[in-house]
């Protein structure tokens, strides 16, 4: 993992002072324990300030958009696998050039779910937790323990199926293997067991708790619309208040606007700060899409998103 | 009234009692978290915790708030019927609020009610209809930095009454009139619980790990400030979510929208935050906080300038550390105002 942060500072280095690209966005190490953040390095020195670590739970390339034009101009970023076929989605949706961006391709570590982490130590403060091999060093005021960083990561960082990013210009460190073994359809699975009032039951018990701050919204790369369909006033598509029906149509507008776009990188969840498992409602939309079009979002820069095309001889009656 | 002191385990009891005139709330575990309930089993009620995951400030100012409703009707002489919402029916407790909690209150109640124009009823009923019996902090946690926005760990301010927690007992200090209600009726502590109350006091302002300055931000002047080089960095990875705002117990903006269905609809009011391009987007379609940058600046601009500046000294931040831990990417709160410190 240093060794990977190592050549990350370096090659940020050696790109800024070649004047190759005029930003670096990674990673840098963070206030709290198990949050570092997005950084942006835009000189040599300020290179040596990235770091790479399986605290890395947003998605960079939210970054490359939502901007003004020209604010930045070429940039490298750092991405693995999720991050990477975030990029190949946005290109694909006319948001970024492929020129513009430089890839610093990590074979991704899995992140660590802060929230898992401290579910192991309910109420307690924890004040430091470093990276040891394979483990968490976990410590506060009266603890110290080791936790095997494979029990506490990221949900979708299990069921993971593209470690390794899919388009780079440079990679970081050696690629590992693509996948960690887990099943991405089980993701859904629970919801598909469900009759359809338990389904909705399950739903509104996980939005219970939102807030609606948008904070999931806002760490998608997939939610660059500059007016979401929230914020829309004429027509006001969705109620502002805390009432189930607005709260809901939030969620499950939202669901649908990922429909084949979500490369499952778990942004939205890391973000919510009620732990609200948001990555589970576009699961069984994906599910459907990987069974219905053969088609998985940000694998292939020549794939063609099954959502955005007409094709003259598609099956379903009601389209022609 | 003198210091009185109070065996924990007639705690069920004394918040029994409290029952008969109050809904009585307090941070219990709830999915793991410390969060606001009501009390149900007095053994629920926490006292090794840092603080509440969220503020409470939905107490007094609900996240949805429905201020009136109305309906049209054809025959009525005013063709159009406004009925208020009834006032909080019940006096409420709340029960082991934190002081930094509760100084956040005492900041907005100045921005609430202010004068005759400024007077939101709505904040003001629940607010009067409402004791805090507050808990002295004795471990605060790395992310806390009361002691640097004119509060600490045993602060009083806003509290009608405040507890320290001296193991198998607790000392409560009444501080108002409301608080006297609350300590009437137990026993005077022992000169030696108020020297435990004063050392653990000491203790716990002691650990305060973090501190953030403030003297030249109180210097200088609004527009240096405003115009500082440090915000064309501080905003740049900020995701302009709510998240900050929303856990803040001192945030208070909000949005006031008619819904209406056929002839009937209602007012109501839903928090809001400056870090929202829609915040100040015009009809016309201007928009005075059109970047980033600006809506990041404002927020803090907002706290630790603007605040002190019109509310004589009154900082709009507590030093809870909700936003540290929350912030998505980060953006510490300690951090940039001590760069605006810089
Ligand atoms: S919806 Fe969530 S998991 Fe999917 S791309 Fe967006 S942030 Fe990533
Ligand atoms: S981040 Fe969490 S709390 Fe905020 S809107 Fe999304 S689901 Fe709701
Ligand atoms: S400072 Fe953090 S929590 Fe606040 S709006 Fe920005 S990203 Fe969201
Ligand atoms: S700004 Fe942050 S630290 Fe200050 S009162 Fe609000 S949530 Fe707490
Ligand atoms: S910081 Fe922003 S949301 Fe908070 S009170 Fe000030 S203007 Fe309102």
């Amino acid at each position: 993992m240093e060794a990977v942060a190592q050549k990350i500072r370096e090659t940020a280095a050696k790109l800024l002072s070649e004047g190759k690209v005029d930003c670096v966005i990674g990673y840098a190490q963070g206030t709290v324990p198990m949050r570092d953040y997005p950084y942006f390095a835009y000189t040599p020195e300020e290179a040596q300030n990235l770091t790479w670590s399986p605290f890395c739970c947003n998605n960079l390339a939210n970054f490359l958009i939502r901007r003004p034009k020209g604010e930045i101009g070429k940039v490298a970023i750092v991405a693995q696998g999720c991050v990477s076929r975030s990029i190949v989605g946005l290109i694909k949706e006319n948001q970024i050039a492929r020129e513009d961006v430089y890839i610093l391709g990590v074979p991704s570590p899995g992140m660590v779910d802060r929230r898992k982490v401290q579910d192991r130590f309910p109420l307690k403060t924890i004040t430091e937790v470093t990276v040891d091999g394979e483990d968490l060093v976990v410590k506060g005021k009266d603890f110290e323990e080791r936790i095997p960083q494979k029990e506490v990561r990221r949900d979708n960082c299990y069921t993971c199926v593209q470690r390794n990013p899919v388009i780079v210009d440079e990679m970081m460190g050696e690629e590992g293997p693509s996948d960690w073994g887990g099943n991405i359809d089980a993701v859904a699975a629970p919801w598909e067991k469900l009759e359809p009032g338990e389904r909705w039951e399950a739903f509104i018990d996980e939005v219970d708790s939102c807030i609606r701050c948008y904070a999931c919204r806002d760490a998608c790369p997939l939610c660059y619309c500059h007016v979401c369909f929230v914020d829309e006033a004429m027509p006001q598509w969705c109620g502002k208040t805390q009432d189930e029906a607005d709260v809901a149509t939030f969620h499950i507008l939202r669901a649908f606007h990922c429909a084949g776009r979500c490369t499952d990188c778990g942004a939205c969840e890391s973000a919510c700060p009620q732990g609200i498992k948001v990555r589970r409602f576009t699961s069984k939309i994906e599910k459907d899409i990987r069974e219905l079009y053969d088609y998985s979002p940000g694998m292939d820069l020549e794939a063609t998103p099954p959502l955005s095309v007409y094709r003259p001889n598609d099956p379903q009656e009601f389209i022609k | 009234m003198a210091d009185k002191i109070l065996a924990k385990d007639k705690l069920g009891d004394f918040l029994g009692k409290l029952q008969a005139d109050y809904e009585v709330y307090a941070p219990q575990e709830v999915e793991g978290k410390p969060q606001w309930a009501p009390v149900e089993e007095s053994d629920k009620v926490l006292w090794d915790f840092s603080n509440t995951h969220t503020s409470p400030k939905d107490f007094f100012f609900p996240q949805t708030e429905i201020m009136m409703r109305f309906k049209n009707v054809q025959d009525h002489e005013n063709g159009m019927v406004m009925e208020a919402e009834p006032p909080l029916a019940n006096k409420r407790l709340l029960f082991n609020i934190r002081p930094c909690d509760a100084k956040a209150f005492q900041v907005l109640d100045l921005i609430f009610v202010q004068d005759e124009m400024t007077n939101d009823l709505f904040w003001k009923d629940k607010r009067d209809k409402t004791t805090l019996v507050g808990l002295a902090c004795s471990d605060p946690c790395p992310s806390c930095f009361c002691t640097s926005m004119n509060c600490g760990p045993a602060s009083t301010t806003g509290l009608d009454a405040l507890v320290f927690d001296l193991g198998d007992k607790l000392l409560v200090r009444a501080l108002t009139e409301k608080g006297e209600a609350v300590a009437e009726g137990l026993d005077d502590a022992a000169e030696a619980d108020q020297a435990a109350a004063e050392e653990q006091t000491k203790a716990a302002e002691a650990q305060i790990s973090s501190s953030v300055g403030m003297d030249k931000v109180n210097e200088r002047s609004v527009m240096e400030l405003y115009e500082a080089g440090m915000w064309d960095r501080v905003y740049e990875n900020c995701l302009n979510c709510g998240t900050c705002t929303y856990v803040c117990p001192t945030c208070h903006c909000f949005d006031i929208q008619d819904e209406t269905q056929g002839e009937s609809g209602r007012r109501v009011r839903n928090w809001d935050n400056c870090m929202s391009w829609l915040f100040t987007m015009h009809g016309t379609g201007h928009n005075p906080r059109g970047a980033k940058k600006d809506r990041v600046r404002q927020r803090f601009m907002h706290k630790f300038k603007y605040i002190p500046v019109k509310r004589d000294g009154e900082i709009g931040c507590v030093g809870c550390g909700r936003c540290v831990l929350l912030c998505p990417v980060n953006i510490d709160v300690r951090r940039v105002v001590n760069d605006m410190n810089a």
